[in-house]
């Protein structure tokens, strides 16, 4: 049956990273942990995408996110990773509640749109706090976990990289469990056709909203993730264009299982990383010339390529 | 078949020659395994142009010439202590978090020894801390903010070039020394935070200086921005003694093709805190009395020496302009990073370990084709020079610069232990330098 | 007063400048129903063939007034050049497809035509700005303004109402309208609906790139000036409705002034000003200000 397929193989990349971890290269290990943050980020598009809304404001829960976890030090002198992901959670919960009500009522190109008018609002107000560090941005460190220090000891990578492969593991199998259930089934349902969902008696606006919200609460645990191990956190968080990448993500790896988002990105993040370091002057076109081929001979997503292949067999 | 040897014997000979030869080319080639230095600079987007192209151009040219050992004493040496360089390039572009990624890449996938990059300031504060973490010596080169060091302390990174401050005071204070009857200023300026600070810091110190002057407008534009009519009209309309602009790249060209055929600068004296890349391709749209900085005694401000001849003459031979900031900054970074190697490794000693390195970088004092740098700020990590401002005046068809000022350290730059607008609203007491 | 007079001219000066960058992005997505992100690349070639074309012009000796015509001349090729490559060559192959597939299509050509302008010109900026003050100047009150300025103004405007009058007063024009209302009705009464989208997108592409060609003399031209102007431009054609050209008129009008009055009053409200803007008019009227009536499915 697919489920267990799912869960399975959920359950054994879990094991497989973190009894790997400590063996892999450094580099890699943060390339793993960076996918992972992306693809939390993919796992919520992919939610709203399955629900037939796609936005291209994204990038500002997960700028929130991160902004959270990391204003806490400044503000508070708190750098605790529990607690900045709490804080993560709890903002973008409450923003994403609060903006929800407005965008529940808009579709395709609109949603989109709107989307990003508020994710480009808030690059603006960020960028003129010089108090934030303006542009620039400032950096995170995160010192402890509940209470027990990991910063400067040699454990501190692989503290960071486990901890992002579990908060996947737990949003990529509640995604899962979610989707399968009635109210997950509704979201394709609307996709489909949301008058006739109407009539069926089941509120398409209320689950928007909270397909909405679920996402944005995932964008923004992406985000203080990526704060945690990158280091640094900036504006450029919230443009459009880190928007339009988790879009590309999504759209590359197709909405077909939850496995999906988080193969995604690690592919486009491995494929980025080496069209800069082999081809520095002409990445662009590279990266446009995969995504062309991508989208040409796999338009479900590179997880479609899975799917005919077990298919197949 | 010859029969003098029997096969066996021609077999072992062929053999222990071969073993020989691997074994003679492996220790040579050991000997003469090149440093790689990893440079991160903009290849892509709008900073490549003006800033990104010429630091590699320059870098390509400075390692050439170092490893034909062309250089004029003291860098004469080839190569660092007599090892040949290598470079590998990395686009800056994409970000923060992607200049992380790709700095441990640089580090850990290709092992480069020595790191030299980033002009862009959010990326200097993003990657301090990882090359902290993956300790590689890291010479940031050109990024201007002085966040780096006024907020934390590294063992890893230098900066070899000073930090922005010291553009506005010097600007400042040039202004006030041929125009002291200034009373309003205004300013144009990119809305992020190199231009925030630009304007920040030269308030401060007018402020400071000029009290009676008024500030008669802020325009903000964004980055990119490149349509300045309503901001053109504005600053017309205040009818400002001066306009202060930390504007570069394409936003200043579009800027200045845009205001000189409206005569904005025939009611105000314009000040370009960075404004020296732009003067031999203005021309005709860079008014006569335009206050132009170069961050430093860079470019048309370098003083006569055989290091700036030198850089002139390898970098016009592959760019066919002469140098402009960016490239005096990579050159900095390179010869401070050949001085401090080569006073590790002593005379004639093996390759220095990185902490050698860092030991010998610390406080050390080099001459450069700007003038000499000194490594005197973030407890031996960030570089002070002092400064240089002109006016443009046109020569024949020509934009050059004349009523050239310098501008000594102790008068431009924060002591240690000082956070820059912090010593500028307290009155700019020179350091014990 | 004279400050309120400064206001209204920047503003309806940005407004047709935005205009032409805009309405080759409305047409397109109201007849193909794709936001072709490709426009910012449309309009950076545009910018760079008219600084070559024309400055190679101008630098041969010939009659300076004579650049405007190759600047035009050199954005008519791109359109012509480019449109039917990108149509013919690649979107057509992609119409089935969901609407957000072909805008990351779209945005995939976007990055491979940014590295081949980077490849064609070198990242060093080209300058055209003889056009800019070859035609002279012109005071309101203290003020000076550039008679380009007007030029564009009056380019906008020829555009408009061109294209106003081919698609309500030519059979061509109105089969294009009939297209965009419904494409499936229109197909079945026989119009050449792939015909249709062809001339569709290189008219579309010639426009940005005649925008990008009248640009040239106020800027420099160099990488990274198409990624600027596409937020611009789907600003503006979002705030006036998708697919409407009197929409795209009064979004641009709406956006210049909105700009205009905060470079004068507030000007570090300048950041937000068109996403405001948009976020406003997307919540009172959440089709923007003019939109295309849809008869609703079941």
């Amino acid at each position: 049956m697919k489920r267990d397929f799912t869960i399975r193989t959920l359950v054994g990349v879990l094991i497989a990273l973190l009894l790997a971890g400590p063996l892999l290269p450094r580099w890699a290990m943060f390339l793993i942990t960076v996918s992972l943050c992306y693809g939390t980020v993919v796992l919520g598009m992919m939610l709203l995408m399955r629900t037939g809304v796609v936005s291209f404001g994204h990038g500002l829960y997960y700028c929130l996110g991160a902004y959270a976890a990391g204003t806490l030090d400044v503000l508070f002198g708190v750098s605790d990773i529990a607690v900045m992901l709490l804080a993560a959670v709890a903002v973008t919960g409450v923003v994403s509640a609060l903006l929800g009500l407005l965008l529940r009522k808009y579709r395709d190109i609109f949603f989109a749109m709107l989307s990003l008018a508020f994710s480009m609002i808030l690059y603006g107000l960020l960028v003129k706090t010089s108090a934030l560090g303006s542009s620039d941005g400032f950096n995170v460190a995160a010192k402890t976990l509940f209470g027990i220090r990991i910063a400067g000891t040699e454990f501190e990578r692989y503290v960071i990289f486990a901890v992002t492969v579990l908060i996947a593991f737990v949003a990529a199998v509640c995604m899962h469990k979610y989707l399968a259930s009635h109210m997950g089934r509704l979201a394709g349902a609307i996709r489909d056709n949301e008058l006739r969902v109407e009539y069926m008696g089941a509120s398409v606006r209320n689950t928007i909203h909270v397909n909405y919200v679920m996402s944005a609460v995932l964008a923004g645990l992406g985000g203080a993730l990526a704060a945690v191990s990158v280091g640094h956190i900036d504006p450029e968080m919230s443009y459009w264009t880190t928007s339009g990448e988790f879009v590309f993500v999504a759209i590359l790896a197709g909405t077909g299982n939850v496995l999906a988002p988080f193969l995604g990105a690690f592919i486009f993040e491995t494929i980025r990383s080496f069209a800069y370091e082999y081809s520095p002057n002409t990445w662009q076109m590279a990266l446009g010339t995969t995504m062309l081929l991508v989208i040409m001979f796999l338009p479900g997503g590179l997880w479609s390529l899975f799917t005919r292949m077990r298919r197949a067999a | 078949m010859d029969g003098n040897f029997s096969w066996p014997l021609k077999t072992a000979a062929s053999v222990l020659a071969g073993a020989t030869l691997a074994i003679t080319c492996a220790t040579a080639h050991a000997q003469d395994k090149p440093i790689r230095i990893g440079l991160v600079t903009f290849l892509s987007g709008p900073a490549a142009g003006p800033f990104g192209v010429p630091a590699k151009m320059a870098a390509d040219a400075i390692v050439d010439s170092l490893n034909a050992g062309k250089a004029p004493a003291p860098y004469n040496i080839k190569g660092f202590g007599g090892t040949p360089l290598e470079l590998t390039i990395v686009d800056e572009a994409g970000g923060a978090t992607k200049q992380v990624t790709e700095l441990r890449n640089l580090i850990e996938r290709q092992n480069v020894d020595f790191v030299i990059g980033y002009i862009s300031s959010g990326d200097c504060l993003a990657v301090a801390p990882v090359a902290e973490e993956l300790k590689t010596l890291t010479i940031l080169f050109d990024c201007g903010t002085p966040r780096v060091f006024e907020e934390a302390s590294y063992k890893y990174v230098f900066r070899t070039r000073s930090h922005a401050t010291m553009d506005a005071v010097a600007g400042a204070m040039y202004l006030l020394e041929n125009r002291p009857a200034v009373k309003s200023y205004a300013g144009i300026n990119q809305n992020y935070a190199w231009g925030q600070d630009s304007w920040a810091d030269f308030t401060a110190v007018m402020a400071t200086l000029k009290p009676e002057a008024t500030i008669t407008s802020s325009q903000m534009p964004k980055f990119g921005a490149g349509q300045y009519g309503p901001e053109i009209s504005a600053l017309l309309q205040t009818n400002s003694d001066v306009i202060h602009s930390s504007l570069w790249g394409g936003d200043l060209e579009a800027f200045m093709l845009q205001a000189t055929p409206r005569g904005l600068f025939n009611r105000s004296q314009l000040v370009l805190v960075a404004g020296e890349p732009y003067l031999h391709r203005l021309a005709g749209n860079m008014p006569d009395g335009t206050v132009v900085g170069a961050r430093g005694p860079n470019g048309v401000y370098a003083q006569k020496s055989a290091l700036n001849d030198w850089l002139r003459q390898i970098y016009k031979e592959r760019a066919e302009i002469y140098p402009n900031y960016p490239a005096y900054s990579v050159a900095m970074a390179f010869l401070g990073l050949k001085a401090a190697y080569e006073k590790a490794r002593g005379a004639g000693g093996g390759a220095p370990a990185t902490d050698a390195v860092i030991k010998a970088f610390e406080f050390l004092n080099f001459d450069s084709p700007a003038g000499k740098v000194m490594m005197k700020l973030g407890k031996g990590h960030q570089a002070v020079t002092g400064t240089a401002y002109g006016t443009t005046r046109t020569v024949n068809g020509q934009v050059t610069v004349g009523d050239i000022k310098y501008y000594a350290l102790e008068r431009v730059q924060p002591p240690e232990g000082v956070k820059s607008l912090d010593w500028i609203k307290s009155g700019m007491k020179p350091g014990n330098w | 007063m004279n400050q309120l007079l400064a206001v209204l001219i920047d503003g309806l000066i940005y407004s047709s400048w935005l205009f032409i960058i805009a309405v080759g992005l409305t047409l397109i997505y109201g007849v193909m129903k794709i936001l072709n992100i490709a426009h910012g690349s449309l309009y950076a070639l545009g910018a760079y063939s008219a600084a070559s074309l024309a400055g190679y012009w101008i630098n041969q000796g010939h009659a300076p007034m004579g650049s405007y015509a190759m600047m035009l001349v050199a954005a008519i090729l791109v359109g012509l050049i480019a449109g039917p490559v990108i149509e013919r060559g690649l979107l057509r192959f992609m119409y089935g497809k969901d609407e957000i597939v072909l805008v990351l299509v779209t945005y995939a050509v976007f990055l491979i035509l940014e590295d081949f302008i980077k490849l064609t010109w070198g990242v060093d900026p080209y300058f055209l700005y003889q056009p800019y003050s070859l035609l002279g100047s012109f005071d309101v009150g203290n003020l000076t303004y550039p008679v380009y300025n007007l030029v564009l103004f009056g380019m906008a405007v020829l555009i408009g109402v061109t294209l106003v009058w081919v698609l309500t007063k030519t059979s061509r024009g109105k089969m294009l309208v009939a297209v965009i209302h419904d494409r499936e009705m229109a197909a079945a009464m026989g119009i050449n609906v792939s015909l249709v989208y062809f001339v569709t997108f290189t008219a579309g592409a010639m426009l940005g790139a005649v925008g990008g060609a009248l640009t040239a003399p106020m800027i420099s031209v160099q990488p990274g000036i198409g990624a600027e102007t596409i937020v611009l431009a789907f600003a503006v054609v979002v705030i006036g409705g998708l697919g409407s050209l009197p929409g795209a008129v009064l979004a641009a009008v709406l956006v210049g002034l909105v700009r205009s009055a905060a470079v004068h009053y507030r000007p570090e409200l300048d950041l937000f000003a068109i996403y405001f803007v948009m976020a406003v008019v997307l919540i009172m009227r959440p089709k923007g200000l003019f939109s295309v009536q849809e008869a609703r499915k079941i």
